[in-house]
This record gives C-alpha cells, structure tokens and sequence, in this order.
C-alpha cells in the first residue's frame, strides 16, 4: 500500500544570497532599503525537489502546496515557487517583523493539519538569522521523524530513504511517512521559472491568513538587544614570491 | 570581554538555582572535541554543569567527562535507542532529562548532531533556542551570527529554560583534569524509534581534523579539476601540517568531499593558520574561516575578495606558487 504525497514546502523571502548585508545606523538588524530579495536558496530546492518527485513517479505525488511566513512581499517568493510548478500556496501574514523560528514551526504545523500533509520538505536553514530549527521544531511539534541535510531523497512505499550530510561524511536513514526533510545544498539544482509559467502562476491559488486566524501567538521568545557589524580585520599585506609568504606568515607566528 | 566582566560576575551571584545540562557528542567511546567546548560555555554560565551522555557507550564516555575540570554530575542513558544520535529518541531523552533535574540551561555543540537534536528538543519543551552562541555575556544574553556572519546579533533570551547550541571555535575546549563527577544513570523515557540508521559513509584521512585543526589549507574552483585539487593541495597540506578544506565551488565541481566545505553552510573553521588557494572569498565562503587568526590567500586575481580579508596575499599562479611552496616548507 503506497501513501499518496502531499507535500507542503515552506518558502522564505530571504536578503539576495549574493548580497554583502550592513548593519543598519540604528544596530537592530540590517539595512533593507534598496536590498534585493529572493526566494532562500534551500528552500528553492525543496520547491525543486517537491516538483523532481512528482516528476520522476506521476502516481507518487497528489499536491504540492507553499507556505510562507511573512510580510505581504512574501507573495512574490510564494509565485515564484507556483511558478516553478507548485499547485496551491497559502501566505501566512505576519506583518515585517522578523518571526522566531519556534512560532513559524506552530503556524506550519496548523497548516499541515489543515492541508492533511504528509510529508514536509523544507530548507536546512534560512541565510539570514540561520538557526537551521524549523524542520527539527515542526517535526517535533507533529511527533513525526525527521531526517535533516538531505543530499538524496528516495521513496518507496511509505518509506521514505534519506542521504543525510554529516560532519566528516554522509549517512543514510529511513523511515516511514508521514515525515519532515530538510535539504542541504548538494540535493538538487533548481529550476529557472520559464515566462509563459510566470504568467500563469498569476492565476494559481494564494490564500492568505493570519497567525491569529491560526491561533498561534507569535510572541517574540528572544529579544535582540543590538546588532553589530563584526570586528574588522586589519589590512593586509601583499607579497610577490613564496619566499617572503613564507616569511610574512612566520612573522606572524602561524607557521 | 573586560567590559562586561562586571554585569557577568553579578549575574552569576544572583543566579545561585542556575543548572546547566550539557549535551556530549561522541563517536568511537570518546567525546568529540565540539563536546568539550560546550562543557567550557556551560561552565561560563555559573551554575553548577551535568553531562548528559546518550547510547550503548555511554559509560565508556561518562569515564572521560567525569575527569573534566568543572562538572559535577555525569547522566548515562545507556539505552541502544540513542546510538547513532537517531533525533527523535536523543531530544525525548533530553526533553525528559531536562525536565527531571530542573535544568535552566541546555548547551550542545552546534555540530550536525546538535542541529538535528536540539531544536526537535526545545519545540518540545515551548522554548525559542539560540543556535551557533560564539560569546555569552551573561546568564540570558548571547552573542551569535547571523547573515553569514556579516553581522552579531546580541539577544536575550526570556523563556525560562535557555537552549544553547555554541560554536565550537568559539570557546576553549574545556581539559579533562582532577575532576571526579558523580557517574549516575539518567531518566530514560524509553522512547520508540521513529527512525532506522541504515549506514554511514565517513571520509577517512590521515590528516588533522578539519574543524579543530590548528592549520587549514583550503581550495577552491582554482585547482580546476579532482586530480588537480588532489595533486597540489593533499601535499601542500601534508607539508604545513595542515587540514584540507574546500570552497563550495571546488566540491559542487566534485574537486573535493562535501564533508570538506568550509562556509556558512559547510564548517565553520578558526585556524591558527588559513590558507585559501583558487579561493576567490564569496560571501558565504567568509562566513567558514574569517576568524581564523592568519589568513593567507594565494590567487592569481589582484581584485579578489578574498585580499580584503587575507593577512599574508600572493598574488601567484596557483599551479606554481604552491608547489613551490610544498618544496619549502617541507
């Protein structure tokens, strides 16, 4: 007996990857005026990988649904993914403040109940605040397995086979649906969204609700006190040939 | 440091009911070296420090932390379920563990491990943890990273239990010593397994461990090809005593392992001794290696990145400065 997939993708709208942030004036978080932003790079190929395990088995996968947790300019990372393919999205609207992970785990689990998912794949960490926790936090919320850094994903069944990255190699784990995934940067790469598919995700569904509507409070757990440019480094110096690297770097006691 | 020294030292007498629990990670029946470094945060809090230690080794392991300087209590979940540090069994035993000794604190390495366990753990017990601490400036007050460590975020922390993963860097590893800890078995939940460990394949090497290594040499997309990177880099490590690192680049390329990358989402690595060669410094690249005390940087492009951070540049042909350089300092 195998389990139809419906999978539910949380996407974060995320500082641009290539993108030097500054500490703003104030020291509470960093500049945003004028900064390009996108749809965060792991989350990206959970979208991916979402769309390949539909594609690589047509009877695997029923739906696959987007969720974001934001400002209302997360819309564009939510019709970026529909435009890539996924079916259905729903905007949770939580204003511009940045939401702690644990509340965006509560908001999400409320989702997966009411989307009936069984199987939630989302990014390792997010590159702005990169706590890497809401895969691991939902999944305990839910009481499901988790299986973290997901360089290979494979299906079968209700079983569920994952090539995880860890510190000094890899490792394989399995278990059964339902289930939570994170993806690491190795699982895929990611799709362009063609124009023709752009303009037709216009037309997708986009819901969207309120933490309240949820019943989630999303209360601050952690207050930012202050936000700092890290120390500088000295300038450096710059050798000609690997006599005076070699004496430059004795110099300085490291070698 | 000295500033806050002050805040610090009242804070702790205050705080006289503050208990740290930390989380060890093992392999092998030894604790790893990010371990030690969390027992030494977990002694910067104040309060008196328990180790908790998860699987079939667990004794083995409780003998050596027992000898570290600062703990007072070892808990050994001996319990089979724990071995391979399987998520869903090791954060019930820690939710359960932590709830029966009234912790306030909760430290783990911020390793893979610590990751995968620690966060599953706080949702559990209604708490926001605080990933990747490099500084603690008092009992709720932390110091972390964030946007690929282009900025430091000072927070506080106002649940009332405090969960903690720390960088290893970041702290001195705390020295097994005179200590003599009370070894006694933990709460164990038992918990079912949700999960089934299949296998692991662990990149063997001769050389020092990249993420405690006094001397880094890192490539990148410079080497060109697997044979190339291999070539150059394995011997040029050999010859300065150093670990081998990768740039993102060079392992996307299949240049080197992905167990090699050093970055915001690979190891974050403090060196006495970082050399980058073909390394041209993104961003993300930065984040792994710019608190290592001396960077060197060897690329052939005058304009890269990687010369604003580099203490000692070369501006070289990789392909003949390193080898060059293997030849001298060998």
């Amino acid at each position: 007996m195998s389990t139809k997939l419906r999978i539910m993708v949380p996407v974060k709208r995320v500082v641009d990857a290539a993108i030097r942030p500054r500490v703003n004036k104030a020291q509470t978080g960093i500049e945003t005026q004028g900064v390009k932003y996108s749809i965060n790079p792991f989350c990206d190929i959970a979208v991916e990988e979402a769309l390949r395990l539909r594609e690589g088995n047509k009877d695997l996968v029923e739906s696959i649904h987007a969720v974001s947790v934001g400002g209302k300019k997360s819309q564009e990372v939510l019709r970026t993914a529909l435009a890539k393919g996924v079916d259905t999205s729903t905007l949770v609207d939580v204003g511009e403040k940045e939401v702690e992970t644990l509340s965006v785990a509560k908001v999400l689990a409320k989702l997966v109940e009411q989307q009936k998912s069984n199987f939630v794949l989302l990014g390792k960490q997010a590159i702005d605040s990169d706590a890497n926790h809401t895969g691991q936090m939902l999944a305990g919320l839910l009481g499901w397995p988790q299986a973290t850094n997901a360089a290979k994903i494979e299906i079968s069944g209700d079983e569920v086979t994952v090539t995880r990255e860890i510190d000094g190699g890899e490792e394989v784990v399995k278990a059964k649906l339902p289930m939570i995934v994170t993806t690491d940067l190795r699982l895929n790469e990611p799709r362009y969204a063609s124009l023709p598919n752009i303009m037709k995700a216009k037309k997708k569904p986009l819901d969207t609700v309120t933490a309240d509507s949820l019943g989630v409070d999303i209360t601050p757990r952690v207050e930012i006190l202050k936000v700092a440019e890290p120390p500088a480094r000295g300038a450096g110096v710059t050798v000609e040939t690997t006599d005076d690297f070699i004496a430059k770097i004795k110099e300085k006691g490291a070698l | 440091m000295l500033r806050n020294f002050g805040t610090f030292g009242k804070q702790i007498s205050r705080a006289r009911l503050l208990s740290t629990l930390t989380l060890i990670e093992h392999g092998n029946g030894a604790a790893l070296p990010g371990s030690l470094s969390a027992l030494a945060a977990a002694k910067q809090l104040g309060g008196p420090v328990t180790a908790l230690i998860a699987g079939s080794e667990g004794s083995q392991v409780a003998q050596q932390i027992a000898k570290v300087d600062g703990v007072e209590k070892v808990l050994v979940a001996g319990n089979e379920v724990y071995n391979h540090s399987m998520p869903e069994t090791t954060s019930a035993l820690l939710v359960d563990v932590v709830k029966a000794g009234n912790f306030t604190h909760v430290v783990a390495p911020s390793s893979a491990f610590g990751r995968a366990v620690v966060p599953r753990a706080a949702a559990l017990l209604d708490v926001q943890p605080v990933t990747d601490v490099i500084k603690i400036e008092g009992e709720d007050t932390f110091v972390r990273p964030i946007f690929a460590g282009n900025a430091l975020s000072t927070v506080k922390s106002t649940d009332a239990i405090k969960v903690l993963t720390v960088r290893g860097t970041a702290f001195d590893a705390a020295t097994e010593g005179s200590g003599s800890a009370a070894v006694e078995d933990a709460v164990d939940p038992k918990p079912a397994p949700q999960s089934e460990w299949v296998s692991e394949q662990i990149v063997k090497s001769e050389r020092p461990d990249l993420g405690t290594a006094d001397r880094v040499v890192s490539g990148g997309r410079g080497l060109k090809s697997k044979e190339q990177f291999e070539a150059v880099m394995y011997p040029f490590a050999d010859a300065v005593g150093a670990a081998v690192g990768a740039s993102r680049a060079a392992v996307d390329s299949g240049f080197a392992d992905n167990s090699l990358q050093v970055g915001q989402t690979g190891k974050v690595v403090a060196p006495e001794l970082y050399v980058a060669v073909g390394i041209s410094g993104a961003i993300q690249h930065l984040a792994g290696m710019k608190d290592s005390k001396v960077i060197a940087a060897i690329n052939k492009d005058a304009d890269a990145p990687i010369f604003h951070v580099a203490d000692v540049g070369l501006v070289a042909d990789l392909f003949e400065a390193v080898p060059e350089l293997t030849n001298k300092l060998k």
